[in-house]
This record gives C-alpha cells, structure tokens and sequence, in this order.
C-alpha cells in the first residue's frame, strides 16, 4: 500500500475526466449511436395479469406503413434459448416475448420492427391478440399457498427459492436471553428507474460474422447470456464498453431486450435498435427491484445487547426470474449489520407472482434487510429503555475486534463504528437536534429524528451464485486493466467495463498516476469492447474502487517495475541501485543520474539494442486481472462463505416532522458519516454518498410499483411513481473517517451503495421515532403521506407526550 | 411514446379556429401550451386527427381590466400570468394558485385557458376559478356564450365545451370594495410540483372591524371537479373567524365530497383531508388579510 | 403532410421539413443531431429534455417541431462561451461534480442558466424551485445547487459581458 502521505493524486480533489463530455452535451449514449438503415422496436403488451395466448394475427401490422417485421413469442422461443436463471429452476422458463402464457400485465407478446420507432407504434396497435385470461396471484404471501395460481406452470410451484440457514447456536441463544420481541416489516417493491430508459442497438455483420451490440448496459457476463441465448459461440458477440450510461444502480441489464433485438438484427440483416420508451421501461422493461415481506425476531438481554436474531424474508420476483433470487444473498454477508451478534437464522424465500420482473438493485438486496436489522434494534432501545445511540453503542464490533468473522462466514476487514458514529453525533448537533424535536413536539408538531447505521459489503466475489445455486460454482469474479505506454511516453489505460456515473476513468487515472507519478489529467481510459477486453465484472456490488482501482494499480506497477529494469540497465544500475518516482529512474547515489519514463518507453518500442538482456518483449504494456481479495472458495454445506472483501461504514442521522393534517413528511439536518476507507476522489465518493441517500429517501417516502389487486400496475409513468425531486431531498451533510481496508492498493472500499442502504432506516427511524408518542408505527414502505395520515388519524392529539 | 398521426393547422385568427374546428367534425383538437395535451398524445391516450395551434392567435394572448372584472385571455401563458401585476392585485387568489402550477418549464408554455379547458379535477387554476366563480367565454362559428365556471366544469377531464367550441377567455371577477383581503392556496401532493392530492382556496375579506365580509372557498382532489365551498363561505361571513369558527365550519364541506381511491391516497384520507386543507387557507388568507389592515 | 418550419437555433439559422407529430427533442436528436438534449419520459415530468425557446425553459417532449417555427432555441450544445469556451455554469459543474451519469445533465444546465440569467444571486431555496422540475437520480441534487450557487458567485464577479445566445428577449 502506498504510505498516505506520500500520495500526489488519490484522495485529492480532481475535476472528474467524464464530466467534460457530459456538461457539453457530448456524452455518447446508446440513444445518441445511430447505424445506417437502422430500424426501430416498438413492442406489443400484454393487458392482463395471466393469460394464455390464443393466437396472434400480425397481418394488419405487417401490411402497415414501415413495417419489415412482426416477431411473436412462440416464434422466438422455437429458436431462441430460454433466458439464465439465477436459481436452479429448470422448469422456469422465460424468454424475450411471453411464449404462450403472459405472466404480468405489461408483458411484451410481439415485437414490431420497422422503419421508424413512431411506425413501428403505429403497426403496434394493429396486432390482435385473442387473450384467455388465466387466474393470477398479486401477493407474494398467497403465492406461498401450493394452492396459489402458478406463474410458471411447469416449474409447479410460485416458490422459487426456499432455505433456511442457521449459523450459531439460535435457539440455544433464544432460550437463554431474558427478552424477545418480533415484529413484520414490509418493504414495497421500488426501483432505481434512472432517467434514461435502457436501450440496445443491434447489428449482424455478415462479412465478419460479428453481431455488434451497442447497450445501456451494466451486466457482469453479458456477451455470454446473449450469445447462450442466441445459440452462439460467445466470440461472435461484441458488446461496446463506450457507451455512456445513463444511470444504472444495478438494474441496466436488458438481457431480454437485447437478445430480441440480436434476433432481429440476425434475421433482418440490418441494424435493429429498441429503446424502451419510459411506458415500456416501467411496466415490461424487468426493472423492478425488490419487494419483500420480513419478519424479524431478536433475543436480547438487560443491557440491550442482542444474542441472536431470526430474519425471514419472503420476495416477490415477479413473473419474469433473471437474478432476482440472488438478492436474498447479498444480505448473507452482513447479516449481523455492525453487531455482535451471536447466531442467525435466515430463511430466505423467493416467490414468483404475476408483476413485472425485478433486476438487481443498488445494495442487491441489502438495503430492505437493513432497515429490518435498524429497525430491530431501535425497537430493543425502546423496550429497554435507552436511547437508540446506546444501543447501538453496546453491540457495535469494537474497532480492536477487527478483522471480524460473523457468523454467516465473512469476515469484515476494517473499521472502527463506535467514532464513524460519533462523527455523525456531533455533524449533527444532535443535541441541539434533541432539543428541537422536543420543542417542536411541544408546540403540537409531530417530529423525530432517525439514526441508523449500515455496512457497504464491496468487492463482490458473487459467492452468493454458489450459495443460492449449487450448480453455479463461481469462486471469482475478477476485474482487468490493461496500461501501456506508447513510444512517445503517453499512458492509456483499457478497462472493461462501460461507465454510468461512478466515474471509473477518474479512478483508473488517479491509480496509475498515483503508481507512476504522472499526472493523471494526461492519461487517457478507453473502454474496450468484449471481444478485445479482458475479463471484467461491471460496476455491480460497489466493487470498482477496489477491483478495478486494484487492477489498474496492479497493471501500473508491473509498468513500473518494467521502467526501472530498462532504467536501471541504461543508467548502468541494478535495479536495486535506483528508484523509480515521479515519472523517472534515478540512481540512489546520483541524482543526476536520471531517465524520464517517456524516454524509457521509446527503448522500449525502438531500442531493442537499449533493453537489458533478460527483456525479450518489446513496448511497454501490462495487464492485470485481478482476482476479488479473499474470494475463491465454495461455500461451506452450512451456508457459510466469505462473500465480500471490503465492508465501508456509515451512520445516518435525519431530522423528520410529520404534518398532522396531510401526513407530509418534511425532512432536515441530514447528516452522515462515513468511512469507505481511503478516499480516491472526495468529489466523486461525496455524489456517491449523498445521492445514494436520495435514492434511499424515495424507497422510504415516496416510491412504489404499486399493483391492484387486478395485477394492474398503479404506477407505471413518472406521475404516478414518484421520484423525489430537489424539493423533497434536504441538503445533505457528510462527514468521513478513514480506516484503511488491508485488502486493497490503496485501502479503499466501496461506496456506491451506502447512502442507499442507510437512508431507508435513517428515515423509518425518524418517522417512528416521531409516532413513537402516539404509540404507534410504521413498518411498512414506502411512508407514504396518506398511510401516515391513516395511522395518525385513530390517534387524538391528547395522546402525544 | 410517439403520437399518432395528425394534420397540422396553425391558426392566425379565432376566426380561423372557430372554422376549423366547425368543420372538422369533432375530430380536431386545440392545442394551446400543450403541457397536458402532448403527453396524451405521446400515450396515445388522445389522438385528434387535427390539431389547431392557437398560440399565433394575438386576440387569444393579454389579461387586462374590464367592467366585470380581469379577464385573461385563453392562450396567456401561466408564467405570463404569474408575472403579471394586475393578476397580483386584482386576482390575488389566482395569483397564490400559480406556483402551484407544474413547474417552470410547464408554465413557461402551458396556458390559462389551456388548463381550464383540459378538466383537471385537481388543477390549481380551475380550483381558483371556482372558488371566485369565474366565468368562461366559449366561442363557435355560431355563437358566442358565457358559462359559470361551475357550469362548465362537469366532471373530471369533462367540460361543456362542446366539439366545435373554443374557450376564449376566463373573466375573474372583481375584488370587493373595501375589505382588507386575503387570498391563500395550498395543497398536499406527491411532490412538489405534482397534481394535487387535496388542494384548497381561500379569498377572504374583513371589515375594518376584523370581521369576515367576503369569503369564496374551494376545494378540490375529494370530489370529480372541485367544490366551491359554499356552505362553509356562508357561516363564516359575519364571523370575526378565530380558529374554532373555521374549524367548525370547515367541517360543513364534507356532504359535498365524493372522493375515491387511488394509489397516492385512500379515499378516507381525501376526506379526512380536505376540511383540514380548507381550514388551513382559510386561516392564512385570514391572517394576510388581517396583516393588510390598516 | 409536411411543414417546413424555420427555427434560430443556437444563434444560427435552421431549416427543415418535419411531419407534424415530430417531437421538438426528437427533431433536434434524429433530424439535427443535437443528441446533447435528453429524452427521459417523453410525457413532461423528468426535465432531461430542457431547452430553451426564447430565452424560457421549456419541455421539448411537450412542443412539436413544427410549432417550433419562427422561434429562438438553445440547446446545452449553445452553452459554450462564444469562443468555444465553457460557459461559466458549465465550469461550475466540472467544478462541483454536479452529475454523474450525465444523463439528465443538459437538462439542469438549462435549467440554472435560465435561473441565473434571470436572478445572478438566487437562494438555495430559489435554486432548488428552479431545478425542481428536472429529475436526477445519481446525485440527490445537492452538487447542482452547490454549481448554480458557485455559477452565480462567478457570475456577480465578472465584468457585465453578454452570456450564451438564449433568445430573443
């Protein structure tokens, strides 16, 4: 690990190298690529929760204006591969277009190809289809009766996913602790719905027998799905990492949508370009992200301190499977939060219903867990009577704990909460904070104030394949970069991955600048494409600062190690005579004696005569694919697995009042604190944060995919699914500790997820610490200004202390 | 999202307008600021095979003072509205209505009239014009009518506009002689921003005595179009309005609701909600007014 | 049938034949190639798709191309400085990170240049009213305000100098 106080770049501010392109208006996004003779994907829906295709007459739509084809579900799936599961489920079978059966409404059926995407709506609404509608099951809770309607009929049950871990002595540890309370918590289904829809541009090229694919995408194994999908050699596929992406948080994987548009492509010999219009996006893109329905139950004694815990947590996946399950497994690597808890029963459930399908999301399913453990552990401060702050205090792993294995088999590499916590305290005031609640309560107002905390598991080694899936033996999940030196002594790094916002050219340029003292304004990141990049993951489970930063140091240094064995023998050293600093060998006994790197990488390209002897290759590159710290083993037969490297830490604090009247919730003073080990760009880990804890405020106030019981879908544009806007995002305030993970070149974790996986709590925190005089609460999510508005409503004004 | 086809006319005059509209059989729509029209259109939830572009029509664009009142013309745009000082003191209610109104962007180009027009049960605009009992002119190659405001609004997204009908212009009218007045509106929403879910409008005047003279109170999001709170208005004139009174007779609103269910709000809620919205305006119209008097 | 309309856009001249029911975001994007402006929902809630008619904000998935004749537009590719340097908000974004996919960007520079051509010294209060109607999911919104607020700051510095072409007002 570089010392800290020699580093020149990382953790300084730096101006982000992508935003130059953003704020001009140049970004290049799948919308802005355009092909020649491209056609358009307009998609016929399903309008019913579950119905059986009868039949399907295109004719009408094919004689339409534009039209160059009309594709139906059947048709693909007789040449087309089913769809990856995430769990072993092999009668589940799910394709681009609903084959037979539909399981949501909103469903894609058939799909449209024409001239122009305003045709190819035109053709959309001459498709007829003959529907007979099939029994259906909304809830997920019924979806678990054997007797419940099957959204996949061949697989013969709605449960997809059923375990039950137990990790420690539970019951030993329930029996022996003098308290116990329980309670359910509902999380609604909710998603990331970034502002640009997903989209995927097509093209066969039969001269080289190359289908290109241009995405919105954040999918690790992308190329392999498609080209498993579309029954081809993976190297016929080429996905292009340099496309802009317009947000993600996890749901960009557009699987389905591009194995259509593959199809099309293939079959039409043109380029084929589907871009989901916001409708399409929300209702049949598979979007969705999780919706689950836990029960919690925690063992404690006198003083607070929590033994053991029961979590069961039931999700409702939708019609459409993908990697939906996998979200149960996420959770299994900070199962405990930042406790000591002794033991853990989980029994994770996934339940197939007629909705729309999920995709993974910002946290992969850490966030709704979290705020069942925050929630716990508030509701055992107040049965004891002490204050959330305490509690917390008392079953925090200390920082002299640390590494620290929980009991589900990962062990947490750093960290010290007892002052992350502290930090919070104190950026908020939150004594004075105290004082105004108490003042604003006695003026009538209902007001509180939420704490909470959170662990960021980053680095993901995707242990959770194996443990949800024993016939997925993953045990790496790697990340690459490749740095060369060009003869004039110009850096260019290639990742493989493409960017939606974390600002991955900044954090690969900031390492290699670091490694080889080079300004890292000068270095240039390319994304490369699947077929000439090396192996990457995308920027799933806050995993970039530590895989690929760790790759790019890894590469850098293999750079540098190259310059000095060239320097060295051109300054007539051994290599253990010199030092390599600041873009230049020098000799350790003669300043003077110095080589610059540029010099160094023209030997490299021209002066073979120049290079020492046991060099044999000449130019100067390095590549290095790195594998996730501490990953490459199977889970035990108990379920036990080190899933994540790096665990980053971070402790809420929010300031809530209710309006008596209409429920409003008005949120202030929000302050965080958070430790993500060594900062590489404060700028970028700021936007990360802040905007992490935006998004967390909408799943907690605001956002939800909301069903009839129907299995119409209640919020499929942007009015009814409400996004908070500048208004309902209170300024943000942050502050940040650092204990550096052991793990990684630099020390660093992740951050991409932590603002949205303490929010959630923070805010349920503050609401039911606010309805906490009343005597009532809240646990269910969204909050919404009405369902407060019910439950306050029984409550007169008298009963407020 | 892309609209079905259509045919384009942009009008230069009302007399141009009024002719297509006549002639083109129900089938045309008029487009004004488009805020609400487009994204229709865009959903293929409204598909006119013609559409008349007003918004070069110069007789369809001012506000200005008239015996009865202010009137504004169809086509001003709400921004134009919002920043117009005759609006400010003459039609202070409006005035308060109009931040509520979308957002920049959508008052920028969305339009007085063009609200009215569209039903909206839970536009801000429409609610004012009911509370003051504005009164809309509608215009056709025939003829020429006057409706009160509760006379053309008839449901939700249902006016009696009829096919070949434009609406020309809206006539607020004037404010009493006088009273020191007072004119608040609010609303609970999704978001700010955002239709809203319970909305109310108050307009209140005192005697010099503090004593309430004038009172035109609305209420919109718990019935189909909003409700001019007349039963309220009644018991609070003559009354010097402390907050008792106005609670109380806030209450007199909810035998004229007839809210629903949707997925921001139960209907119960719509109901529970309402009188308290009304009161809460009553109360700051009250209490601007109070801080007007001399 | 179609029109030919005749637009200022970004200070220069433009002409074109569009068929009525053509976006204006989707006429600047496909036909003009200004893929700088967005398109996020296509039914006026997300603001991705600001630009400027006249100088004033406005939603281009609301307005048809063809009513777009006769008037003044500036897209965020009109933003630069007429030398082709940044413009002072653009600057203040690269200065602050006030994005990060980018993606609904053009739309709040749009949105803060109207603010501040209007108002140099906005509060945060006012800036956050005037970006409300745009959404952003990546960065919780406080960067922007941080960028409008620092833009304004450069802005009250600077001798009075003419800003981007923003219309005709």
């Amino acid at each position: 690990m570089t010392e800290h106080s020699t580093r020149r770049f990382v953790s300084a501010k730096r101006r982000p190298k992508e935003d130059g392109r953003f704020i001009t208006g140049t970004g290049h996004f799948v919308a802005d690529v355009t092909r020649p003779n491209m056609l358009h994907v307009a998609l016929v829906t399903s309008p019913h929760a579950a119905a059986k295709i009868v039949s399907i007459d295109t004719r009408a739509a094919l004689a339409a204006p534009g039209v160059a084809e009309v594709l139906t579900g059947n048709e693909l799936a007789a040449l087309a591969n089913p769809l990856a599961n995430a769990v072993d489920t092999p009668g589940v079978k799910c394709y681009p277009l609903a084959a037979g059966v539909a399981r949501y409404a909103g469903e894609w059926v058939a799909a449209i190809v024409a001239e122009s995407r305003a045709e190819a709506e035109d053709a959309a609404e001459l498709v007829e289809v003959e529907y007979q509608p099939l029994p259906h099951v909304i809830d997920a809770e019924e979806a678990l009766d054997p007797a419940s309607p099957p959204v996949h009929g061949e697989h013969g049950s709605n449960v997809l996913y059923r375990r039950t871990f137990t990790w420690g002595p539970v019951a030993e540890d329930f029996a022996g602790q003098p308290h116990q309370l329980s309670f359910k918590l509902r999380w609604g289904r909710s998603a990331p719905v970034p502002v640009e829809t997903f989209g995927v541009l097509a093209e066969w090229n039969a001269g080289t027998e190359i289908l290109d694919v241009w995405a919105s995408i954040q999918m690790p194994s992308y190329a392999e799905q498609i080209a498993a999908a579309l029954r081809m050699p993976v190297n016929e596929v080429r996905a292009h990492y340099d496309v802009d992406v317009g947000g993600s948080y996890g749901v960009k994987r557009g699987i389905k949508h591009t194995v259509l548009a593959g199809f099309l492509a293939r079959r039409l010999r043109r380029p084929v370009r589907l871009i989901e219009d916001r409708l399409e996006n929300m209702v049949g893109g598979d979007m969705h992200g999780p919706d689950r329905h836990f029960n919690v139950a925690v063992a404690f004694d006198d003083d607070g301190l929590i033994k053991s815990m029961k979590l069961r947590v039931i999700e409702d996946v939708g019609g459409q499977t993908g990697r939906a399950a996998f979200q149960l497994g996420k959770p299994v690597s900070a199962i405990v939060g930042a406790y000591r808890i002794n033991s853990v029963e989980y029994e994770a459930i996934a339940v197939s219903t007629n909705k729309t399908g999920q995709a993974a999301v910002r946290g992969f399913g850490m966030s709704p867990t979290n705020v069942a453990i925050e929630t716990a552990v508030d509701k055992v401060a107040r049965h004891r009577g002490l204050s959330r702050l305490e509690v917390r205090r008392r079953n925090f792993i200390r920082a002299d704990q640390f590494p620290y294995l929980i009991p589900s088999g990962s062990e947490y590499d750093s960290g010290d909460y007892h002052t992350v916590l502290r930090k919070a305290v104190d950026l908020a005031g939150l004594d004075a904070l105290l004082k105004r609640r108490d003042t604003a309560r006695r003026d009538g107002k209902i007001a509180g104030i939420g704490i909470a905390t959170c662990l960021e598991p980053g680095g993901g080694n995707s242990a959770f394949e194996p443990l949800l899936n024993p016939k997925n033996e993953t045990t790496t999940w790697p990340e690459s970069c490749v740095v060369k030196v060009d003869r004039s002594g110009g850096i260019t790094a290639t990742i493989a991955t493409s960017t939606s916002g974390q600002g991955h050219e900044t954090l690969a340029a900031t390492i290699i600048g670091e490694e080889l003292g080079i300004d890292p304004d000068t270095i240039r990141v390319v994304h490369s494409d699947t077929l000439s990049g090396l192996p990457g993951n995308t920027p799933v489970a806050s995993r970039m600062a530590i895989m690929l930063g760790g790759a790019a140091a890894g590469a850098a240094r293999k750079i540098r190690d190259q310059a000095i064995l060239i320097g060295a023998h051109n300054l007539k050293r051994t290599p253990e005579q010199v030092r390599y600093a600041d873009g230049a060998v020098t000799a350790l006994d003669d300043q003077a004696q110095s080589i610059s790197l540029a010099r160094i990488a023209l030997i490299a390209h021209r002066e073979f005569h120049n290079m020492p002897p046991d060099l044999t290759e000449p130019g100067m590159q390095a590549v290095h694919v790195l594998q996730v710290p501490k990953g490459g083993a199977l889970p035990t037969a108990d379920g036990r697995v080190q899933m994540y490297p790096c665990y980053s830490f971070a402790a809420h604090i929010v300031y809530a009042e209710i309006d008596r009247l209409t429920g409003k919730v008005t949120l202030s003073e929000y302050s965080i604190a958070h430790d993500c080990g060594t900062v590489i760009n404060p700028d970028i880990v700021r936007g990360m944060v802040i905007g992490g804890a935006a998004h967390g405020i909408g799943a907690a106030l605001y956002e939800e995919f909301a069903y009839e019981p129907s299995g119409q879908l209640l919020s499929g544009t942007f009015v009814d699914y409400v996004m908070p806007s500048s208004h309902e995002v209170p300024d943000i305030k942050l502050a940040e500790h650092c204990t550096p993970s052991p793990l990684t070149s630099h020390g660093q974790k992740g951050v991409g997820e932590g603002g949205y996986l303490g929010a959630p709590a923070a805010v349920a925190s503050a609401i039911n610490d606010a309805l906490s005089p009343f005597d009532i609460e809240c646990l269910t999510l969204p909050m919404r200004a009405s369902l407060l508005s019910d439950l306050l409503a029984d409550r007169p004004a008298e009963t407020e202390s | 999202m892309k609209a079905a086809a259509f045919e384009y006319c942009r009008a230069e005059s009302l007399r141009q307008v009024l002719e297509e509209l006549s002639g083109a059989g129900g089938e045309a729509r008029i487009i004004a600021g488009g805020q609400s029209l487009a994204a229709m259109m865009a959903m293929r939830l409204a598909r006119p095979e013609r559409l008349i572009d007003i918004n070069h029509v110069d007789a369809l664009a001012g506000i200005e003072a008239v015996d009865s009142g202010i009137t504004i013309k169809a086509c001003t745009r709400q921004a134009a509205a919002l920043q117009s000082t005759l609006i400010a003191r003459e039609v202070p209610l409006l005035a308060a209505a109009l931040p509520h109104v979308g957002h920049i962007q959508t008052r920028n180009r969305g339009t007085i009239g063009g609200s009215i027009a569209h039903g909206d049960p839970t536009a801000e605009i429409l609610l004012a014009a009911t509370a003051l009992g504005a009164r809309v002119t509608l215009a056709s190659t025939a003829e020429t009518r006057v409706l009160a405001i509760s006379a053309f609004s008839l449901g939700a997204m249902e006016t009696a506009a009829r096919e070949n009908e434009c609406l020309t212009e809206v006539t607020f009218p004037k404010l009493p002689q006088g009273l020191s007045i007072g004119a608040a509106v609010d609303e609970i929403s999704p978001r700010a921003g955002d239709y809203a879910l319970i909305a109310a409008a108050a307009e209140i005047g005192l005697d010099a005595e503090g004593v309430c003279r004038h009172a035109r109170l609305a209420s919109s999001g718990a019935a189909p179009v909003p409700v001019l709170a007349a039963p309220v208005a009644e018991v609070l004139v003559g009354s010097p309005l402390n907050d008792a009174e106005i609670d109380d007779a806030a209450r007199l609103l909810d035998p004229l609701l007839d809210p629903e269910n949707d997925v921001h709000a139960s209907a119960a809620y719509r109901r529970r909600v309402a009188p308290g919205m009304l009161a809460r305006v009553i109360k700051a119209a009250r209490d601007q007014a109070r801080s007007r008097m001399t | 049938m179609k029109h030919t309309i005749t637009m200022t856009l970004n200070g220069a001249r433009r002409s074109a034949e569009v068929e009525p029911r053509l976006s204006l975001v989707d006429f600047l994007r496909d036909r003009l190639g200004l893929t700088g402006t967005h398109v996020g929902c296509e039914h006026g809630v997300c603001g991705a798709c600001s630009v400027l008619l006249d100088g004033e904000p406005i939603r281009a998935c609301l307005m048809f191309a063809v009513q777009a004749d006769g008037h003044s537009i500036t897209t965020v590719e009109g933003l630069r400085e007429d030398g082709g340097a940044l413009g002072i908000l653009q600057d203040s974004f690269w200065e602050t990170h006030a994005l990060q996919c980018g993606y609904c960007t053009p739309g709040m520079l749009i949105a803060g240049q109207a603010l501040l051509s209007r108002n140099p010294d906005p509060s945060d209060e006012e800036i956050r009213e005037a970006i409300a109607g745009n959404l952003c999911r990546c960065t919780g919104y406080v960067q922007i305000v941080d960028a409008i607020r620092l833009a304004g700051a450069r802005m009250r510095q600077m001798p009075a100098t003419p800003g981007p072409e923003t219309g005709d007002d």
